[in-house]
């Protein structure tokens, strides 16, 4: 990975790397995520390919030092183009030994391991469940580089005089920690400085302690024998033009203003919290600017009601929660369906069932989203693949769902929603238009509207209250073609289940035909859907790279599928699906295609990484 | 957006009450207390000076749920329980509607209970009005949150063992703005009751006694009889003392204890009498009137609380234009390029 360069001017050597992976855990009190963040800032600043993996417990505070209290951030930056936050780390950053016990396994061999020195004291190793400081006792730590820095005791050293309390000084420690890995990877500090300066302006004294600890951490790395050597990643070859760092969340934010905006319309979110869709809700409340109106609802289901509410008078209505609200928001969701009204419901998978696991990503609620309501109900299902591609496919499903009068799914996960990417600005002239009619005139016989009088397209209209002659009702009982007026009969019920679902199938002739990463026909097709997508693509281009037949098709579009997906299938002699569920696209695509699909499934809360990936295609491609 | 209640400058038709009835066949059971309820509902929208296309019913699930069918308006049956919610969503995205909510014992106060408490909390610009008639009708004939205890339906043949809710009281309970009662077959007193919901800013919430004649009938005999509701009911007027009988000539007081008692005025002066006061600012009047139940206390009927408060979807709004002015109308390129950029050349 590495060739060692001698750099003029520099007291240690200065050796180029390619790609780092980073991973900083402590307790979840120890400020790990801001660690993680602003290292990831930095790096995006001066160019790098960046890819963040947040991993925090459910409970805010779990009891410190515990190992359930274990907060982690992982990062990948790199000079190439890269799609995950890294398999194996380099630098692991352990703040506590319940950090370390939780962590070590993941660090390679070889590996940079930083520990703070100070916090190895007898009760936290027995909180951690070591019996004797692994630091100093047997050989478990012998494969790594080991640094044991003593960094409360620095922390506190360094921001002596400025009359914090100690409490408040070892708050500070993360900023030293920070400022040694600066230091080991020769980042420039400036953003962060800034960020301190910031965000602690009406706390000076703060804002200098925290100055001091970063400054302290890189003069530690500087000066001691303990680090001989730091390294330095060079920008990467990304497309020019201007970028910013975003997760998942923000990026379905902006995806929602931004189709509001392009239809000309006002936007409606209604939500409920919960983990991981919050900041969405969180995100959109602050654009009111923008015309935007959020409700935080009594529950999940007053969220998707007001939603069809809103939608019913001609707001581009949003909802977005995960498992258990999502589970609680299917009546709604069939109510939306029989009254063909358009709406948006963002997906967060997480971990299940029940409460599962809040805060790990899984892709488990695919039947959920697709089956979960009573009745033959469909709707159209995207996924999105990576945090950035959460901005395109919010606009998609919103323009799918005005469009064709549906409610869609939008379905992303914990890990493409809370993880970031450097993310091209976009040009707003590129983006697809979005058209949205409200008729005015009656389209019946005579003077009457029909409220289900439908297009080519099966579309009925969309007249919204306000609208003088085109009063109509609209409800989830039963009812008939063309007026909409209730109707029991059975053979209209047929007809009318038999349109609704010709009318989503219908959305394959507006999506576009699947594409496929290497050949277009061979041995192995892995197909995959969300976040997976990274360690997908890498994956097989790694096999590719080793001449190995093989192909990715990562599906964003579910239901309906892509008219070509069924002939792409047929061109390969074996198809693997990884997921990280029991194998639900699987289910599905063997129901439609009759194709003998194999699944790799993992459901361990975390995503697959690259070796697992390119493992399990090599067995299934079998000696070569 | 215009307020629903201000009239344009363009003349309005004068519409009658059939400009209101759709064309729908009505289907609840004949002599039910909601054909009543629906003859007084289309005789005051054409006295509203509001314009049909801008007024919407919303429904949950339940006999009384069917009523936007019968209306000529804009309408949405919904589903059970989730009406005030699905109306909260459509006020909040327009204001510019009169927004309406039929509901039932079941729909509002079980299955939508928490919709209901919550929707008159934010005080959402809703008229909601409750058909109760202490039974599950659609689903013929089981026992309702405001079915009196002991009471003998098909799922409680012994007698059902739960303590019922008071409608008025959980409105109360949740700060509502506007508060009133009356009765499905008291045409007069209900349509000034309809009116003075439809004329209030902020949630109204109206308990209608409503007389299931198959399953729960003459629950409300004590309110509806003519002769005998002027000797169960008290009709409430602001200011007033608390009077009532053929002959006016009994009251209501509060003893030393602060509890409601019913006196004779022979020998008690009607300054002594509780008076009656919708605007009082605390709701501990309107409470103490929700909790005199017939037949140990006659029954308000009419107007409990009517006090003014900013509405929902009025702060709603106002807090979307209050940002634009602040921050001006939003910039999508000004929003991607907010926070940390750099560029790649």
């Amino acid at each position: 990975m590495s060739t060692a360069t001698e750099t003029e001017g520099q007291a240690k050597d200065l050796q180029e790397l390619e790609s780092v992976v980073i991973r900083f855990c402590g307790d979840s009190g120890d400020g790990m995520q801001l660690a993680g963040t602003q290292f990831t800032n930095v790096s995006a600043a001066f160019g790098n390919d960046v890819s963040t993996l947040p991993d925090f417990p459910a409970e805010i505070r779990a009891p410190a030092g515990s190992l359930a209290g274990v907060s982690g951030f992982q990062l990948c930056f790199s000079s190439s183009d890269i799609y995950t936050p890294g398999d194996e780390v380099d630098t692991l950053v352990a703040m506590n030994p319940a950090a370390l016990k939780t962590n070590v396994k993941d660090l390679k061999r070889g590996g940079t391991l930083i520990v703070n020195d100070d916090a190895f004291d007898k009760s936290n190793l027995q909180k951690a469940h070591y019996d004797d400081n692994p630091l100093d006792v047997g050989d478990s730590l012998a494969g790594y580089h080991l640094h044991r820095v003593p960094m409360t005791r620095l922390t506190r050293d360094a921001v002596e005089g400025l009359g914090l309390s100690q409490r408040e000084a070892d708050r500070c420690k993360n900023f030293f920690a920070l400022g040694l890995v600066y230091w080991l990877y020769d980042r420039d500090p400036k953003p962060t400085e800034e960020w301190i300066q910031t965000k602690f302006s009406k706390h000076p004294s703060i804002a200098e302690a925290n100055l001091r600890a970063l400054k302290a951490g890189q003069n530690y790395g500087d000066a001691t024998e303990s680090f001989a050597v730091h390294y330095k990643v060079a920008p990467a070859d990304l497309p020019p033009g201007m970028y910013r760092k975003i997760t998942g969340n923000e990026a379905v934010a902006f995806g929602l203003v931004t189709a509001a905006k392009l239809a000309k319309q006002e936007l409606f979110y209604g939500g409920y919290p919960i983990t991981p869709a919050s900041d969405i809700l969180h995100e959109l409340s602050k654009l009111k600017h923008f015309g935007v109106r959020t409700f935080q609802a009594e529950d999940e289901i007053a969220a998707i009601t007001s939603v069809i509410g809103a939608a019913f008078g001609g707001a581009l209505a949003v909802t977005a929660s995960s498992g258990p609200g999502i589970a609680l928001k299917g009546e709604g969701i069939g109510l939306a369906v029989m009254t063909e009204l358009p709406l948006v419901i963002v997906n967060v998978q997480r971990g299940g069932p029940s409460t599962g696991l809040p805060t790990k990503t899984e892709q488990s609620d695919l039947f959920l989203s697709y089956f979960g309501r009573n009745g033959d109900c469909p709707l159209p299902l995207l996924a999105a693949q990576s945090p950035g591609d959460c901005f395109e496919m919010a606009q998609e499903a919103m323009r799918i769902a005005v469009e064709h009068m549906t409610p869609v799914f939008l379905l992303t996960d914990g890990y493409i929603a809370n993880g970031a990417e450097p993310w091209p600005i976009p040009n707003l002239a590129d983006l697809k238009p979005i058209q949205v009619t409200h008729p005015t005139e009656p389209n019946g016989n005579g003077d009457g509207y029909l409220p289900y009088l439908r297009d080519e397209r099966l579309v009925r209209p969309w007249a919204v209250p306000g609208t003088p002659g085109l009063e109509h009702r609209l409800g989830g009982i039963e009812k008939s073609d063309g007026t909409g007026n209730v109707d029991y009969d059975p053979q209209n019920h047929q007809h009318m289940v038999e349109t609704r679902q010709r009318k989503i199938d219908l959305i394959a002739d507006d999506i576009p035909e699947q594409e496929v990463f290497g050949p277009d026909q061979g041995e192995l097709l892995v197909v995959s859907w969300g976040g997976p997508f990274g360690a997908v693509r890498t994956a097989v281009d790694h096999c590719l790279k080793e001449g190995k037949s093989v192909a990715h098709c990562h599906l964003r579009y579910i239901n309906p599928f892509p008219r070509n997906l069924g002939d792409l299938l047929g061109r390969y002699r074996k198809v693997l699906v990884p997921e990280l569920n029991m194998g639900q696209l699987r289910m599905i695509l063997r129901g439609k295609y009759l194709v003998d699909a194999v699944g790799y499934n993992k459901i361990q809360g975390k995503p697959f990484l690259v070796s697992e990936v390119v493992a399990r295609i090599k067995k299934m491609l079998g000696p070569t | 957006m215009p307020d629903a209640m201000s009239t344009s400058d363009v003349e309005l038709p004068v519409l009658t009450p059939k400009d209101f009835a759709s064309d729908q066949e009505i289907r609840w059971c004949p002599r039910c207390g909601d054909y009543s309820i629906l003859a007084q509902m289309k005789k005051i929208l054409p006295t509203l000076g509001i314009p049909r296309e801008k007024i919407v019913f919303i429904s949950g699930i339940g006999c009384s749920s069917r009523f936007p069918y019968y209306m000529n308006t804009y309408g949405f049956h919904t589903i059970h329980g989730r009406a005030p919610a699905v109306a909260t969503g459509l006020k909040v995205a327009r204001p510019d509607l009169q927004v309406w909510v039929v509901t039932g014992d079941g729909d509002g106060l079980s299955i939508g209970g928490n919709h209901l408490m919550h929707a008159i909390r934010r005080n959402v610009d809703l008229k909601i009005i409750m058909f109760n008639n202490q039974i599950y009708g659609l689903t013929k004939g089981q026992y309702s949150p405001t079915s009196p205890l002991g009471k003998r339906t098909k799922s409680s043949p012994y007698g059902s063992l739960d303590y019922p809710l008071s409608p008025l009281s959980v409105a109360i309970g949740s700060d509502a703005t506007f508060v009133a009662r009356s009765v499905d077959v008291d045409i007069k007193h209900l349509t000034m009751v309809l009116e003075r919901a439809a004329a209030h800013k902020g949630t109204a919430f109206v308990e209608v006694y409503q007389d299931c004649n198959v399953f729960n009938s003459g629950a409300f005999e004590f309110a509806s009889k003519k002769n005998e509701k002027v000797n169960n009911c008290i009709y409430l007027e602001d200011g007033k003392p608390l009077v009532f009988g053929a002959n006016l000539d009994k009251g209501v007081r509060l003893n030393g204890k602060g509890e409601a008692e019913v006196v004779s005025l022979n020998g008690v002066k009607q300054d002594d009498l509780l008076f009656h006061n919708e605007a009082a600012k605390e709701p501990a009047h309107a409470f103490k009137l929700a909790r005199m139940r017939w037949p140990e206390m006659p029954e308000a009927m009419g107007v409990f609380r009517c006090i003014q408060k900013k509405s929902y979807d009025q702060e709603v709004d106002e807090q979307v234009e209050e940002t634009i002015a602040k921050y001006g109308e939003g910039d999508l390129e000004a929003l991607f390029n907010s926070g940390d950029t750099w560029e790649v050349t």
